[in-house]
């Protein structure tokens, strides 16, 4: 392979990564923190876009957009979260699964009768509309790189927050001892509640930021959500830091994976495999992930 | 499962005929139609239930002149649930013609459930018609009023040798209808294939691919991406900045009423092969556009238009063979086709696959800004499929 378009293929792998990183760092934190396996994140993905994708052109922009659009997912996590999980935290994963696929089918029956079966349209903001040649003669489109700076900065904060804030003491209290936690007068259901809604508002931006790369459709979150729970078991559930490590990873093996094994003439079905062996392989070395959050 | 019932007063009529004159009583004719209703993929489905309940309606609400009922059913995009609909259909409603399929693998569930059921059940199809019920596996109760699954391909790949292209760079996903969409391009391209890339089902990332494909300086790209991969797939090629470089063909599947909205202006200036168009001139097309467009405020999509057609020409084959009571009259009002297709010329092949034109479309705009296939031309003038030959059927 030619170093430009290696070069090029790098900068593809770690914005694929970046996007996974987004979708992960919220699934991670709800399983790790509040030991709940949820499916429905897809759902909040899907949500956040078709919020975002029916608000730029009644508001006119594209950043009041995001900002409601996340105000509302973040809204609709909530009262997901009171209504229907918090009963669930006490019953087995097999439950929580069950549940939460319920959710799914719910919230893809909802989107349907509200927007209709077929795609919506999001475009990509006409400040960003434009073209770079980081590489050159590669022209790259800038919204890429938007994304992919706004995964770095949503990992900036996510580590101020855990490291630095009250509040994020409380997160990591709570993942490594939530009974202890209780015990010291802290209003547990309260942090769930909310550690709910932080995640369900990091699906929906990852799902506004991708709705005009990909697609915004009711099938948009479940390709992306099997990804991320791979990102989430190599990167150590529960673990922010893994889940971007793990991410950029995932992005880079999958990235190549797919552009490989074609220029040897290996078969396509190569690269649909590639981040699952990864994944059994970490899993071998490490059988809690890269950094198995404390406790 | 949704129930449509059309009868309203054809069963009132019916059922005063019954009393009257219980001897002559007139036969009805009840269809199931089994769609994908539900999940990401619901749109097609939508737009076959659309189109065939319009061309109920135009009839009168009763097909071949005689008490229609149309059950609808939702096969959920699982071959599982399709057979067990198609099950239920076919032996506690007793239907008598199954319609509706749209996606190949679940049409090959549910087929030998409709084909081998003793009451002789006809399988009209208004969208998927594989390859394996179009060669040596044709059958005398299925029909395929859409098309056979690789015609629309065929027609790119011979627009695109008489375009001239020299190097042409072909994509699809990685599932059997990828792997039979480009074989049917390369059956008619003429020129060198550089590239044939086979991608994850589902994928909707293409960076990767995308730059590998730059890389390989094709004059032109084929691609076939059903529903939101193709919206993907389009969108993201214009952000490249390839649409002006390297001209984008693909059949009607990937650039249809169902995903257009979807990909925007992106769209504008691809080529799409199609069988019908909402700019074709006929009076019954034109009919067709304006009713479905005061009924539904959208365009029609060409699945819209084949079933509706498959519903025309279940009343036209009523209508010559008196009712469906006689299986093998009706079967022969059937291949004879005797109805006004929407579609232009249109008869079936000895395999039950249709002969019809194949023509050239480009992404425009029409006066009120929508995206439309705009027609640019015919590709095949009555264009047959290649599985002919293998079946067996004589009549």
């Amino acid at each position: 392979m030619p170093l430009l378009l290696f070069l090029e293929q790098t900068l593809n792998g770690l914005q694929f990564g970046v996007t996974l990183f987004l979708m992960a760092a919220g699934l991670t934190l709800v399983l790790g923190i509040m030991n709940m396996v949820n499916l429905a994140h897809g759902a909040f993905y899907m949500l956040g876009a078709y919020f975002a994708a029916t608000l730029v052109p009644i508001t006119g922009s594209f950043l009041v957009s995001i900002v409601l659009a996340l105000a509302g997912a973040a809204a609709v996590g909530l009262l997901t979260e009171v209504v229907a999980l918090r009963t669930l935290y006490s019953r087995d994963h097999l439950d929580q699964v069950l549940a939460t696929f319920g959710l799914i089918l719910f919230f893809r029956e909802l989107v349907k009768i509200l927007w209709g079966p077929i795609a919506i349209f999001m475009d990509v903001p006409a400040l960003f509309s434009g073209r770079v040649e980081i590489v050159p003669g590669a022209p790259y489109p800038v919204y890429r790189l938007v994304v992919l700076a706004v995964g770095v900065g949503v990992g900036g904060f996510l580590w101020w927050l855990i490291a630095r804030t009250r509040l994020g003491m409380l997160i990591r209290a709570g993942a490594s001892n939530r009974e202890m936690v209780g015990a010291l007068g802290i209003d547990i259901k309260l942090l769930y509640t909310l550690v709910f809604a932080l995640g369900c508002g990091l699906a929906a931006l990852a799902g506004m930021m991708a709705g005009p790369l990909y697609v915004v459709d009711i099938g948009m979150g479940d390709d992306i959500l099997i990804k991320t729970f791979v990102v989430i078991v190599i990167g150590g559930i529960g673990s922010v830091r893994g889940a971007f490590v793990a991410a950029i990873i995932v992005g880079m093996v999958d990235t190549f994976g797919r552009i490989l094994p074609s220029q040897f003439g290996l078969s396509a079905t190569l690269a649909e495999i590639s981040i699952y062996v990864l994944m059994a392989a970490v899993l071998l070395w490490k059988p809690r992930g890269l950094f198995p959050a404390a406790g | 499962m949704k129930k449509t019932v059309l009868l309203a007063a054809g069963a009132a009529f019916w059922g005063a005929t019954l009393l009257v004159t219980p001897v002559q009583a007139q036969q009805g004719v009840k269809i199931g139609l089994i769609a994908t209703l539900s999940g990401p993929q619901a749109g097609i489905g939508r737009e076959i239930v659309d189109g065939f309940n319009l061309g109920v309606r135009h009839a009168g609400g009763r097909l071949g002149n005689v008490p229609t009922e149309v059950l609808v059913g939702d096969d959920q995009f699982r071959p599982d649930t399709g057979k067990s609909v198609a099950e239920r259909m076919v032996q506690r409603d007793r239907v008598d013609i199954v319609t509706g399929v749209v996606f190949s693998n679940i049409l090959l569930a549910l087929s030998d459930t409709v084909l081998k059921d003793r009451r002789g059940v006809f399988l009209i199809n208004s969208n998927a018609a594989p390859s394996d019920l179009a060669g040596k596996g044709c059958d005398r109760n299925f029909f395929s009023v859409s098309w056979q699954n690789d015609n629309v391909h065929e027609a790119m790949g011979q627009h695109m040798t008489n375009a001239g292209v020299k190097r042409a760079y072909l994509m699809a996903p990685n599932y059997p209808a990828g792997k039979d969409a480009l074989t049917g391009v390369k059956r008619y391209f003429k020129g060198e294939v550089v590239g044939e890339v086979y991608t994850q089902l589902g994928q909707t990332d293409y960076a990767a691919e995308l730059a590998a494909l730059r890389a390989a300086r094709p004059e032109a790209v084929y691609f076939f991406y059903p529903g939101g991969m193709g919206i993907a797939f389009v969108r993201q090629y214009a952000q490249a900045g390839l649409v002006q470089q390297i001209p984008l063909f693909g059949p009607s599947f990937s650039l249809d009423q169902t995903i257009l909205p979807g990909i925007g202006d992106a769209a504008l200036g691809v080529y799409a092969s199609t069988y019908w168009s909402e700019k074709l001139q006929n009076p019954g097309n034109e009919k067709f556009v304006r009713d479905f467009e005061a009924e539904h405020k959208r365009i029609p999509s060409p699945y819209a238009a084949q079933s509706y057609d498959t519903a025309m020409l279940i009343d036209a084959a009523l209508k010559q063979s008196g009712g469906i009571g006689n299986k093998d009259k009706f079967r022969d009002a059937v291949r004879a086709a005797n109805f006004t297709s929407i579609r232009g010329p249109f008869k079936f092949n000895k395999n039950h696959m249709p002969i019809q034109n194949y023509y050239l479309t480009q992404i425009a705009k029409d006066p009120q800004g929508r995206l439309v296939m705009d027609l640019k031309g015919v590709i095949f003038a009555s264009h047959a499929d290649v599985y002919a030959a293998e079946c067996k059927m004589k009549w």
